[in-house]
């Protein structure tokens, strides 16, 4: 008789969006500048600096970020929970590594490859988030991700054996695909994966900003407007689903070529639940949420190992972090740190022309 | 024109609509009745979130039941919500450029079409700051310009006025009273507020206990002594 339309509510799992005055003309370019020089940054004035520990440390996070930014789109723009991302890297790793030694089709294409099997795979995961949401979507990914960790421990990463499978014991615990001609070096890589970043983060902006984002604020607001305002809200859940997939296994592909290669063991289920976290802290409604917490999550661990500081501490202070933004900054630090910045620039201006005033 | 047959709504022993019959023909139509009556659960129907146990509605020789909830903003039904539903995240221009985009708005004329439902209901100089921000008044009228955007046929308010202001309710209302004429629709106001009702509509369906217990011009029908009663709650004196 009824349709479930009114037990679909809003996400309980995620924080209300803070509503922010629309940015200002004067804003635009110096957002701009900002982007021009981190991305100058990153490509040209990083990698010198860096020791090969600490490429594959930043290579991690940048490939991270775009796992990251699939999982902020899917919370933040259409207000559904996915634990099942990470793993879903894994998927893309193995695609892409099967196909590396079964084929020999050129790197780009092989990483495409990787995110379209795994854009579909994330896409039958999703199916079910058409009828639920919050906890259950959340329990139903979690155990997608287990059952899916199941299947590549039984079947192994490709590492050069024979069979479709190509798994040899000769080959060792972790498989490494060879990368393109142009990014052989450890740091070529790394501007590589950046590069690849960016293109998804341009991705992700264009679906924000265009059709499909004002479709997914609707869905996000609720069922019911979606539908009064003729939104497909299956087109666009499945969608969405389809997009962050995708970006995890376009992740997962560069993951397979990068230094070190990788191996089943590491892709653990809680992973995803550590990915949420940092997630929520870097903040799910802008893009910036996503590089935090790739920053949280590959380079933060790596800092504190320098500094002689177990990282299990991390677990803490994540669950401390999450707490805070869930209730007093809904936003994460993407959001947070500018604001607070802001402020404190105005304090120290304040000060300033207070002493002025009493030369 | 839009003729509802002998619909029937049940919710397991609950009955909101009981057999049914009406006909509402064009510009503005009134649809009031107590509390329970089953006003919301016929726009429910009209919306495809309630389907009904019996009964037809054709509208405008469409059967409207026939054609999934989504596609009905593409065919011209356009609603709004008891308690407000504008989207806070997006400007006042893609509220409204939403319902446009989905509802295959004509993309040529996409931003003319949306600038012009947003001068209609008086946002133009709010058009581009974020929902969010504005206040209840504002909210009402972004839902207002998303049912006038493109080529509304049928269009439902479900208490537009709720929780506003007096002097905003009669500036709603005077919205309202021009639609038709602006954009061809019917439009249906539910609404508890008896002079915006008979501000904006020149004919006026009563509904209690899920039947329709009057119809005619509004000033006719709420003299009516079934429909005192019905609002009143009350038999004769004691």
């Amino acid at each position: 008789m009824t349709t479930d339309i009114h037990t679909v509510a809003a996400d309980e799992v995620v924080p209300a969006a803070p509503v922010a005055p629309a940015g200002t003309a004067r804003a635009r370019p110096l957002r701009l500048a900002i982007v021009a020089g981190l991305i100058a940054f990153l490509l040209f004035g990083l990698p010198p600096l860096l020791d090969s520990y600490w490429m594959l440390v930043v290579t991690g996070a940048a490939i991270y970020s775009m796992v990251a930014l699939g999982l902020g789109l899917l919370i933040g723009r259409v207000g559904m929970v996915s634990l099942c991302q990470v793993v879903l890297a894994a998927v893309g790793a193995w695609v892409a590594l099967r196909l590396s030694y079964a084929t020999s089709l050129p790197f780009p294409v092989l990483v495409l490859c990787a995110g379209f099997v795994t854009a579909a795979i994330g896409t039958l995961i999703g199916l079910p988030a058409l009828r639920l949401s919050g906890l259950y979507l959340a329990l139903i990914t979690l155990m997608a991700a287990g059952a899916i960790t199941i299947v590549l421990r039984a079947v192994l990463f490709p590492n050069g054996g024979g069979g479709f499978f190509g798994n040899s014991a000769a080959g060792g615990a972790s498989s490494r695909m060879p990368r393109p001609s142009l990014a052989q070096t450890d740091a070529a890589y790394f501007r590589y994966c950046v590069v690849v970043a960016i293109l998804m983060f341009l991705l992700a902006a264009w679906h924000v900003r265009r059709k499909p984002g004002r479709a997914w604020a609707a869905i996000r607001h609720s069922q019911a407007t979606a539908i009064s305002a003729g939104v497909n809200t299956v087109l666009y859940k499945l969608w969405a689903f389809a997009l962050a997939s995708f970006m995890a296994g376009v992740a997962g592909g560069l993951l397979a070529a990068s230094a070190g290669g990788v191996s089943v063991q590491q892709f653990p289920v809680e992973t995803s639940v550590t990915l949420l976290a940092v997630v929520l802290m870097g903040g799910v409604y802008s893009l910036w949420g996503a590089v935090v917490a790739a920053f949280l999550l590959r380079i933060l661990p790596a800092l504190l190992d320098d500094w002689g500081v177990s990282t299990e501490l991390l677990t803490i202070l994540f669950g401390i972090g999450v707490l805070q933004v869930l209730m007093t900054a809904p936003g994460g630090l993407a959001d947070q740190v500018p604001k607070d910045l802001a402020k404190l620039g105005r304090r120290i201006g304040r000060v300033f022309s207070r002493r002025e005033a009493a030369a | 024109m839009i003729e509802v047959e002998d619909l029937t709504v049940r919710f397991g022993g609950v009955v909101p609509i009981d057999a049914m019959t009406l006909e509402l023909a064009a510009g503005t139509c009134g649809l009031i009745g107590p509390n329970g009556a089953g006003k919301t659960t016929f726009f429910n129907v009209l919306s495809g979130f309630v389907r009904p146990s019996t009964g037809r509605v054709r509208a405008f020789g469409e059967d409207l039941l026939a054609i999934p909830d989504f596609k009905r903003p593409r065919w011209g039904l356009r609603r709004t919500f008891q308690t407000e539903q504008a989207i806070a995240e997006l400007s006042v221009f893609d509220n409204v450029l939403l319902v446009h985009e989905h509802t295959g708005g004509d993309r040529a004329t996409r931003r003319g079409e949306v600038l012009k439902a947003v001068s209609f209901t008086g946002l133009s100089d709010v058009a581009h700051r974020l929902v969010g921000g504005l206040g209840a008044a504002q909210r009402r009228l972004v839902e207002v310009a998303r049912a006038v955007v493109g080529r509304p046929r049928l269009i439902l308010f479900d208490e537009p006025g709720a929780g506003l202001p007096d002097e905003e309710t009669v500036r709603l209302g005077e919205l309202i009273r021009q639609i038709p004429e602006e954009t061809g629709a019917l439009v249906v106001l539910v609404d508890h507020d008896m002079s915006l009702v008979s501000a904006c509509c020149a004919t006026t369906a009563v509904l209690d206990f899920g039947r329709l217990i009057a119809a005619g011009p509004t000033a006719e029908v709420l003299r009516n002594p079934h429909v005192v009663r019905a609002y009143l709650g009350t038999e004769e004196e004691v």
